[in-house]
């Protein structure tokens, strides 16, 4: 019989290395690895051309201030203020249709009907997006460090490297979570859509309204995790909780006794860090069972 | 080990709908089986069924005994299939396309290129193989499909109306490439039962998800077909009613129209006399006979059987 002895039975991680090395040849023939590229680019030119022409104080620091708080000021300004946006649009852009492409585009019915598991097509593709992924937030890491060097020659400091540590456990998780919704919907533009307002918006009103309205821990939220990327580089790391007073309400302290208080939770290295593995945990499962339960109707 | 496919109780509900209700069937050995329906009668389900593109509601289905829900990658190690028209990474060429496939399938290395370039040059795709496949049309993408299912060398192939999308040179084309796969276990739907007489050896109907007979296409048209088949001879010159009625006398003819000039329409019983038979008996008449084309034997079977599309 023709066939079986001219072909070995293929292990799981070959597949996984095959699946992940075509489809990052994909996002680069597909152009979309250079788009997020120019996006990252413009992000970076924009905040060099700023720093450089206006000298803002809360990148550069005040006069007098010792060097180590200003330093820490420009990587919280330039690197923390932006690098969850960087994250979070990689995440969408790698990510938020890797699944549910091969459905809407049809690409499932070549690649699926072959002596290979779903998981291995999940985790080829999830391994895909992870490398194009960390690539692009290394390249905005190295510019934030290009111009650090410049402004603060020979001082990088130690929360920085810990920052872009806590920065890629973030895209981790990010992107357990696109996956999961790639893998939920079969339209490519609303998984991508989904994501990217769950991550820039839904997450960050939670996370006001649980803690500076309820006054909860919002503990289940990504983004409460993810910040311990900006914490991280603070002079004083924040504390865990903070009460803020702004002021008197209904006539003021004097007359009612009442004042307007919001509370600010602010992640601990270990929970943060927590919180993002969780995520990635169980959106990597949501996402897995999805995948295999879902059909090619 | 002799290959095989088969359907055990197989049933697929989307919703309340039965799409394909305790079907049962089994194909074993070395040959081209035509798969056969109406719209909606659940063809293409089966086949997902088989290459784990949809699971089952109950039932297995089972390729070389190894059940494709419980283990895929082993059901379908032996196993090439084409269902309904994939599309391909648009940003990959034919050969990186295929490349990826071999890898998957286990297709050694240093034997890669050689399949690679023999499949796309059985399709005639050599000419393409370093284009971006989103630049192709429908049919120059069939066509790639197609050369990956002839990649791995599998002892099964499962192919879902393989000819959807090809000019009549590709269909042509996709007919001598399964008809060269005399060796292997071939399971093709189609709709183009000319398709089907031409290449397969069998025929499996269904409709409403339910098997209505599988059996050889001899058997199939004498049993269904009014106990024989039709033949289509056509002639040099304008045949005379003299070597019509001559025809007509011949044992086993059941009646012979004119469908024009040069051709006329031999209805036979085939119990009585057999198509190689027939053909010797009117090439003898030295008429003038030129062409001897199968008739619609199999298509009067069909219509017999399936009384109702949707």
């Amino acid at each position: 019989m023709s066939g079986s002895q001219t072909k070995a039975r293929v292990g799981t991680l070959a597949q996984i290395g095959t699946i992940t090395r075509y489809n990052f040849l994909n996002y680069f023939r597909a152009r979309r690895f250079y788009v997020m590229l120019a996006i990252i680019l413009l992000i970076s030119l924009l905040l060099t051309v700023v720093v450089g022409y206006y000298r803002p104080v809360s990148f550069l620091g005040l006069p007098g201030e010792p060097v180590s708080t200003a330093v820490l000021g420009f990587y919280g300004a330039g690197w923390g203020g932006f690098v969850s946006l960087v994250v979070i649009l990689s995440a969408a852009f790698f990510g938020g249709d890797a699944i549910s492409g091969e459905f809407q585009n049809r690409t499932g019915y070549f690649l699926v009907p072959n002596p290979i598991r779903r998981s291995a097509i999940y985790v080829g593709k999830w391994l895909a997006a992870l490398v194009a992924s960390t690539i692009i937030l290394a390249i905005f890491a190295a510019i934030t460090l290009a111009n650090g060097l410049y402004y603060f020659p020979g001082n990088v400091p130690w929360q920085f490297e810990q920052s872009f540590v806590f920065a890629w456990v973030y895209l981790v998780a990010a992107l357990s979570l696109t996956f999961a919704f790639s893998s939920l919907f079969k339209s490519s533009s609303i998984s991508i859509l989904m994501s990217v307002i769950l991550l820039l918006f839904v997450f960050s009103v939670v996370d006001t309204v649980s803690s500076a309205v309820v006054g909860i821990e919002p503990w289940f939220s990504i983004t409460y995790g993810a910040g311990i990327i900006t914490s991280i580089l603070m002079v004083q790391y924040p504390p865990h909780l903070q009460t803020q007073s702004l002021g008197s309400a209904l006539g003021g302290a004097n007359r009612t006794g009442a004042r307007f208080e919001i509370t600010t939770y602010n992640a601990t290295v270990p929970e943060g860090l927590e919180i993002l593995v969780v995520y990635f945990i169980v959106m990597a499962v949501i996402g897995l069972w999805l995948f295999e339960r879902k059909e090619f109707t | 080990m002799t290959p095989s496919i088969e359907a055990v109780q197989l049933t697929k509900n989307f919703g309340s709908f039965p799409t394909v209700s305790g079907l049962n069937l089994k194909i074993q050995g070395t040959k081209c089986v035509g798969f056969l329906g109406p719209n909606g009668a659940g063809k293409t389900t089966t086949m997902k069924m088989f290459t784990g593109l949809i699971g089952t509601s109950s039932g297995s289905a089972l390729i070389n005994g190894v059940d494709v829900e419980k283990d895929k990658k082993a059901a379908l190690a032996s196993c090439a299939t084409l269902i309904e028209t994939p599309e391909i990474y648009a940003s990959l060429t034919p050969k990186e396309a295929l490349g990826m496939l071999c890898e998957i399938r286990g297709v050694p290395r240093s034997e890669r290129n050689k399949r690679i370039d023999e499949a796309l040059g059985r399709v005639k795709m050599t000419e393409w193989e370093k284009k971006k496949v989103g630049s192709f049309s429908k049919g120059m993408k069939q066509r790639v499909n197609v050369a990956s299912t002839l990649l791995s060398d599998p002892e099964i192939i499962i192919l879902d109306e393989p000819s959807t999308g090809l000019d009549p040179r590709g269909m042509s084309e996709v007919r001598d490439i399964v008809r060269s796969l005399g060796d292997r276990l071939v399971f093709m739907s189609s709709h183009l039962l000319a398709e089907v007489t031409e290449v397969c050896q069998e025929v499996a109907m269904i409709d409403h998800g339910k098997l209505l007979v599988y059996d050889s296409i001899e058997n199939v048209t004498s049993k269904f077909a009014g106990g024989g088949g039709t033949v289509e001879v056509g002639f040099a010159r304008e045949v005379d009613d003299q070597v019509r009625a001559k025809i007509s006398r011949m044992p086993g003819v059941k009646s012979v129209a004119k469908s024009n000039d040069r051709h006329l329409s031999v209805s036979f019983d085939s119990k009585v006399v057999s198509l190689d038979g027939l053909f010797e008996s009117i090439a003898g008449l030295k008429a003038g006979a030129v062409s001897f084309e199968q008739g619609k034997g199999l298509e009067d079977a069909y219509l017999s059987l399936i009384k109702e599309t949707l």
